[in-house]
């Protein structure tokens, strides 16, 4: 899926502008704990998450994240907005709860990303 | 030859918390070390560099060796120390406080994270001095500068 096209599904609005163009969304991993992100996630993936902390973009910087989108309604402050913008991930925020948001990526064919579980790290 | 790059991270500094990390990280891009060796390189630091925020007494430093077969990383604390690091080591185990939670961290994965990414890993504690971890990342064939 496109970028646009999820913002549309999910009735969200991407937190700034930018050509999104080459974002494809067709793996995602869902999470509001980051150490879950980074252990079991194997693979570049869409994020997911409830969690506005800075460390967000950091973990997405890291993990070299496609796009990242925040539930409930959540909304990081202006200077991690900023910096994801420097980087070029494109953020969206939808007032969906993580899982009706996991359920509507699902059914329109987007799938988990390469993961582990806690059992298997 | 090899390169070392330094980062000082200062206990409760959350603001600032993964910014050394994401650093490094961007820094061996430049450098030409491949995308799946830095982002290894770049969760091993990022762990290391939370605990030290959330744990360590007063900070402690990260390092990053770069050689040209391997990364060489060390963090460095000098206190309180784990008290028993099998403990520590087990997926799960988290002594972190609320706070710690709602930032996102404290799943127990920390060091089992940086274990699984290193490809040689030891860790050296001891109550009241301190904790030392060295892990090693042997860098791939693909790297650009190849």
């Amino acid at each position: 899926m496109k970028f646009g096209d999820v913002a549309e599904l999910l009735q969200g609005e991407a937190l700034f502008e930018t050509d999104t163009n080459g974002v494809i969304i067709d793996h995602a991993y869902a999470a509001d704990l980051l150490s879950d992100v980074l252990a079991l996630t194997d693979e570049q993936t869409t994020l997911i998450t409830g969690t506005i902390s800075p460390q967000v973009i950091r973990v997405a910087e890291i993990l070299n994240v496609i796009a990242i989108v925040f539930v409930r309604g959540k909304r990081p402050a202006q200077d991690i907005i900023d910096y994801a913008r420097r980087l070029g991930i494109p953020m969206l925020a939808t007032r969906k709860t993580m899982f009706e948001t996991c359920g509507l990526l699902y059914a329109s064919g987007v799938r988990p990303c390469k993961n582990r579980s806690a059992l298997d790290a | 030859m090899s390169t070392e790059l330094i980062y000082d991270v200062h206990a409760g500094d959350v603001q600032q918390g993964g910014s050394a990390s994401a650093a490094l990280k961007s820094e061996l891009r430049k450098m030409g070390i491949c995308e799946e060796d830095a982002r290894r390189v770049g969760i091993i630091a990022f762990e290391a560099e939370m605990n030290l925020i959330l744990y360590s007494t007063n900070g402690g430093t990260l390092k990053a060796k770069v050689r040209p077969e391997a990364i060489d990383i060390t963090i460095e604390d000098t206190g309180p120390g784990i008290d028993d690091i099998d403990l520590a080591m087990t997926p799960g185990y988290s002594t972190a406080p609320e706070w710690a939670l709602n930032l996102g961290f404290g799943a127990g994965m920390g060091l089992v994270n940086m274990h699984r990414n290193s490809d040689w890993f030891e860790i050296h504690s001891h109550i009241g001095k301190g904790t030392l971890i060295r892990c090693r990342v042997d860098r791939r064939k693909n790297d650009e500068t190849d």
